[in-house]
């Protein structure tokens, strides 16, 4: 048996502020009143604004979370960011676009001709443009207002106004494949293989070297008869040339990224696999979900990006970070719901398993959702009640005094960054930043720790929740 | 605990503080009876 390694993460964000009125909660509000709907369109934001957002560029991995400047982030201006980090990027709208029809398969995406001329160019020269199929930007151009006004399909814009694209739905009575649903499929996928080609390009990896892929996204493929079919991770990796892989995908709500690390990893421990990628795209659903509370304090809508996260995992090559298989944390169905047992079980039983101490973790990624989105809804500060419940363990296991709390939770802890896409908030968007420091010497050991809500889906009263320790690789430099 | 004797309640839990199931079993045991319980996720 061999030791897993991550030799590498990316991570993408895709603005699509004219997609934001699909999500699932402006969906249902906008067509309510139209002064509502006027406000959230005069409220999005622009690319260079969505460039600037600094938790913007800690996703796309230009800066560590912790290096964010103080709050409000929702005003930076910052003409030196830019849309490309070491990680990946944030890729404007006009060219989202045009990398959805270029992983549309079913000619499903109509793009208007300008857009599609516009999106053509600005992929041809983007540095993965050779791994992407532009032609197909050609073949999606037709008459966007004659399409959206079939029924059942759905019109697409550019920012506020300027319809650029609609989307046909791909059965005339199947729910699971209305043009809402598909559209939201495809948003999942086109993001996932953008980050799996920045991954691979980044690592200068062959794609056919891949044996398998895990897929990890909120999403639900499917047809009327199986709703949840599922096997994203083929289609991306079909999309991306990985020609020698197969795929699943791992479904656990938010928490299904840290199973798929764990699936893959144990893969390639076991020696099924040489090499795993584990890909999670962006959930169209989730844009906007929490606009109102934005509109109510002047604020722009910020839950305007689709994310993307892809990372590869194989076996050990003395100096990418180790997953340790032996110190995973589950929540067991016994182990009750309260939110300090669930921590329990993820960040304290583990750890004390493998006889290390919580203060030996130096960093706890946990869910990392941005609180400038959050909060002005109602939700409050998620990574915030997350690090004070570890804090308050590890103080009740005596690893560390209560004087020492606020500290264990600032120097352990950090900010949220995360867009509201919860399996991309749930530790993923850490990894990159977790490798950085694992491999730099910056950080020995990293905990990730995701949390889900099965209760969603009415078949059970139960959350889940799954975490795995990363650790430096000892034959590193 | 006699506080909630013959009271109808509507337990209503969030995923990061007490779930709906714990704040049922609490209002059960003090006498309550529960008519609607869940839990929700806010973020």
């Amino acid at each position: 048996m061999s030791n897993p390694v991550i030799s590498g993460a990316a991570q993408v964000l895709a603005h699509a502020p004219g997609l934001a009125r699909h999500g699932s909660k402006p969906r249902r509000e906008l067509p309510r009143d139209g002064e509502v709907e006027s406000s959230f369109l005069g409220s999005l934001r622009t690319f260079d604004q969505a460039v600037a957002y600094p938790p913007h560029q800690a996703y796309i991995g230009a800066i560590h979370p912790r290096a964010m400047p103080e709050r409000p982030w929702f005003a930076t201006t910052d003409p030196e960011a830019s849309r490309f980090a070491p990680s990946g990027e944030l890729m404007p709208e006009d060219e989202l676009l045009g990398l959805l029809a270029a992983v549309d398969h079913f000619d499903l995406l109509v793009l208007a001709e300008d857009v599609a001329e516009q999106a053509a160019a600005a992929l041809a020269g983007h540095p993965l443009a050779k791994h992407l199929d532009l032609d197909r930007i050609e073949r999606a151009v037709g008459d966007v207002e004659k399409v959206s006004a079939e029924p059942g399909a759905l019109g697409l814009h550019l920012g506020a106004h300027r319809l650029g694209a609609a989307m046909r739905r791909g059965d005339e009575a199947d729910e699971a494949l209305s043009a809402y649903v598909l559209l939201d499929n495809l948003a999942t996928k086109a993001t996932a293989t953008l980050s799996l080609l920045h991954l691979l390009v980044n690592l200068d990896v062959d794609p056919a070297s891949i044996d398998y892929v895990i897929g990890c996204g909120e999403e639900a493929v499917g047809d009327r008869y199986q709703r949840g079919g599922g096997n994203m991770a083929k289609a991306v990796a079909e999309v991306a040339g990985l020609s020698e892989a197969s795929g699943m995908d791992v479904k656990n709500f938010c928490a299904a990224p840290i199973p798929a690390l764990v699936v893959g990893a144990a893969l390639v421990a076991s020696g099924t696999f040489q090499r795993v990628a584990v890909v999670a795209g962006g959930s169209l659903a989730k844009l906007g979900m929490k606009f109102q509370g934005h509109l109510r304090h002047e604020m722009p809508v910020l839950e305007d990006v689709l994310g993307g996260s892809a990372a590869l995992i194989e076996a050990d090559d003395g100096a990418s970070p180790r997953i340790r298989l032996d110190v995973v944390g589950r929540h067991r169905v016994s182990a009750g719901g309260s939110s300090p047992q669930i921590m329990e079980a993820l960040a304290v039983e583990p750890l004390q398993r493998a006889g290390i101490p919580m203060t030996e973790v130096d960093d706890y990624a946990t869910e990392l959702h941005d609180p400038e989105i959050t909060e002005p809804q109602g939700s409050g500060n998620v990574p915030e009640r997350n690090y004070r419940t570890i804090a308050a363990l590890a103080a009740r296991s005596g690893a560390i005094t209560k004087e020492e709390l606020s500290d264990f939770a600032a120097t352990r802890g950090m900010p949220g960054f995360a867009p509201t896409q919860g399996h991309l908030a749930s530790a993923l968007c850490y990894l990159p930043h977790a490798l950085d420091r694992l491999r730099g010497g910056e950080a020995e050991r990293v905990m990730m720790i995701a949390k889900g809500s099965l209760f969603l889906g009415r078949m059970s009263q139960m959350s889940d929740g799954m975490s795995v320790l990363l650790e430096k690789n000892p034959e590193g430099a | 605990m006699e506080t909630l004797e013959n009271k109808l309640v509507i337990a209503l839990g969030e995923r990061d503080g007490v779930s709906g199931p714990a704040i049922s079993a609490c209002a059960e045991a003090a006498g309550a009876k529960v008519v609607f319980s869940a839990t929700e996720c806010f973020v």
